[in-house]
């Protein structure tokens, strides 16, 4: 297994972790990395192919692919690195990543600061509970607008959209410049819930329907969808019955929601908040668990890319300095390790600052009685800077010698500071 | 003159305005509910010629993807982006593409370049 040890690791190259990456790496951070799924950087942007992302930070009117082109190529710029092809398998609360990608298999990675920026999923037929066959032709927006913007697929020929989300609208006019058939979008809200701009230039520009305060109440077809039924819903959102309606067509697209995706926050003993479905953060974007941060629609779901980007600057400058931060204790700090018969000495690290402030204990246990005068001899770096003299020394008691702060310049700089029992 | 009021809802932003407009003919004579200039001038396009972005992708030989994302550098007029979209279905590019190459210049007469918008690598072998 390959260990690496990185100041910032950022899990999702996304619009969040793409601005958290560069924020680190600007913070001062030395080496930064993303870790992606995918076999490139960019994430869900890649497919939005539709315009109207950048507006507020560009001030400009750009597509998914060309957002996300102008952060790629500054991440690269300012020396971020990339794992790419590379699923996170597991991150512990002590920030120890374990990765796995068919080039180097399992890797260990010890991290300063860790940003979460594993984005959103989209919310599936299950949590609908729509009744009905499994047959084929039913998916969410989001992988349908895959399959038709990156793998050149063609999900079917005659579709209906559950849902007014964003993605669900922008898929209906996609999916007719395509020579498909859009029969009709149904939400169950007496409102679109995407932009209202999208209901302008993807369903009023190209006549498609939209039916409010409706659901679908079946699926009908086995092995592959020949239609569904939707009804009209009263305030409690219970169909309607008499106003069933059958809508031939071979595919359903869901547009219901999304979800934090947060699997590998549990892992690390974050903390979600049932309302949002992502960590409880700071204003430094951190969560509960020191030096793991979050930004993005993992945190919770946005409806602007611009704010996401924003929020993903904000994490990373924060996790940036927290793994400066841990580096310089890291450096400073003093490994307190058992020479010639000592058991074990606690604290296992001493940081010389908290010896500057005020004395510091050190407590041990020896390996062997000895029933004689010896001395507990305590050295830096080889040189001998405190004695202490016992009659006799017992592993059944433990044995104390303080530090005081007049021995801070003696171990300042050190890297090492050595217990060891001598015969007097 | 004869005075037309319509409701249109502002697609410049994310906000979309809802505006009263008044216009005669193809002058826009009064726009209402707008939070900034973009309203207005999204208005009289929209009421005299309207035009959109248009967005869609070309095919790729050898690319890392089959396709790649394209756009139209400027909004064009409505009734003709299906004749845009039906040119760009007889186009296949050859990997390696670059971000904001010309895939279709002066499309369908409107002036306007379809270009590439990312940059797609050609397929590792």
């Amino acid at each position: 297994m390959i260990e690496k040890r990185y100041d910032v690791v950022v899990i999702g190259s996304g619009p969040a972790g793409l601005a958290a990456a560069i924020a680190a790496k600007k913070a001062g951070a030395n080496d930064v990395v993303i870790i992606e799924r995918d076999i490139e950087l960019g994430g869900i942007l890649l497919q939005c192919i539709h315009n109207g992302f950048g507006i507020e930070i560009f001030e400009e009117d750009l597509t998914g692919p060309e957002y996300a082109h102008r952060f790629i190529v500054q991440s690269k710029d300012v020396g971020v690195e990339a794992l790419l092809d590379t699923m996170v398998l597991d991150l512990t609360p002590r920030r120890e990543i374990y990765a796995i990608n068919k080039r180097n298999g399992m890797i260990k990675i010890d991290v300063g600061a860790v940003v979460l920026a594993m984005g959103c999923r989209e919310r599936p037929r299950g949590a609908l509970a729509i009744p009905g066959y499994r047959p084929a032709g039913i998916y969410t927006a989001g992988t349908a607008q895959r399959l038709v913007n990156i793998e050149g697929y063609m999900p079917g020929e005659r579709f209906v959209i559950l849902g007014s989300g964003d993605i669900g609208m922008i898929m209906a006019r996609r999916l007719t410049f395509e020579g498909a058939k859009v029969e009709r979008m149904i939400e169950i809200l007496p409102y679109i819930s995407g932009l209202k701009r999208n209901y302008v230039q993807c369903l009023l520009d190209y006549d498609i329907p939209l039916q409010l305060k409706h659901t679908v109440i079946d699926i009908k077809g086995r092995d592959r969808v020949e239609a569904v039924v939707s009804a009209q819903v009263d305030e409690n959102w219970k169909p309607i019955p008499g106003t069933e309606d059958t809508i031939p067509c071979d595919t359903l697209l869901l547009s219901v929601g999304l979800i934090p995706e947060n699997e590998l926050s549990k892992k690390a003993g974050v903390e979600l908040d049932p309302l949002t479905g992502g960590p409880y953060v700071d204003e430094t974007m951190q969560t509960n668990v020191p030096g793991i941060f979050a930004a993005g629609n993992v945190v919770h779901v946005y409806d602007l890319v611009d704010w996401v980007t924003k929020a993903g600057f904000l994490a990373g400058r924060y996790a940036g300095k927290y793994a400066i931060q841990q580096r310089r204790e890291s450096e400073r700090k003093l490994r307190v390790i058992a020479g010639n018969n000592v058991h074990h000495v606690l604290p296992h690290i001493l940081d010389p600052l908290s010896l500057k402030r005020e004395p510091q204990d050190l407590q041990l246990r020896v390996q062997w009685p000895v029933e004689d005068r010896i001395w507990i001899n305590v050295e830096v770096d080889g040189k001998l800077i405190k004695q202490q003299a016992e009659r006799y020394a017992r592993p059944s008691e433990m044995i104390k010698v303080i530090l005081s702060p007049e021995d801070y310049k003696k171990v300042v700089g050190a890297k090492e500071l050595l217990i060891r029992v001598e015969e007097r | 003159m004869v005075k037309e009021k319509t409701k249109l809802i502002c697609i410049a932003c994310p906000v979309g305005c809802e505006m009263n407009v008044t216009y005669d003919g193809k002058t826009v004579l009064e726009v209402d509910g707008n939070k900034c200039k973009k309203g207005i001038n999204y208005a009289e396009t929209e009421i005299v010629d309207p035009k959109r972005i248009i967005v869609t992708t070309v095919r790729v030989v050898k690319g890392l993807h089959r396709l790649v994302p394209v756009r139209s550098t400027e909004a064009i007029p409505k009734n003709k982006i299906f004749k845009v979209l039906d040119k760009l279905c007889e186009i296949e590019l050859d990997a390696p593409v670059k971000i904001h190459q010309v895939v279709l210049q002066d499309a369908v007469e409107t002036g306007i370049n379809i270009v590439t918008s990312r940059l797609l690598t050609a397929k590792s072998e």
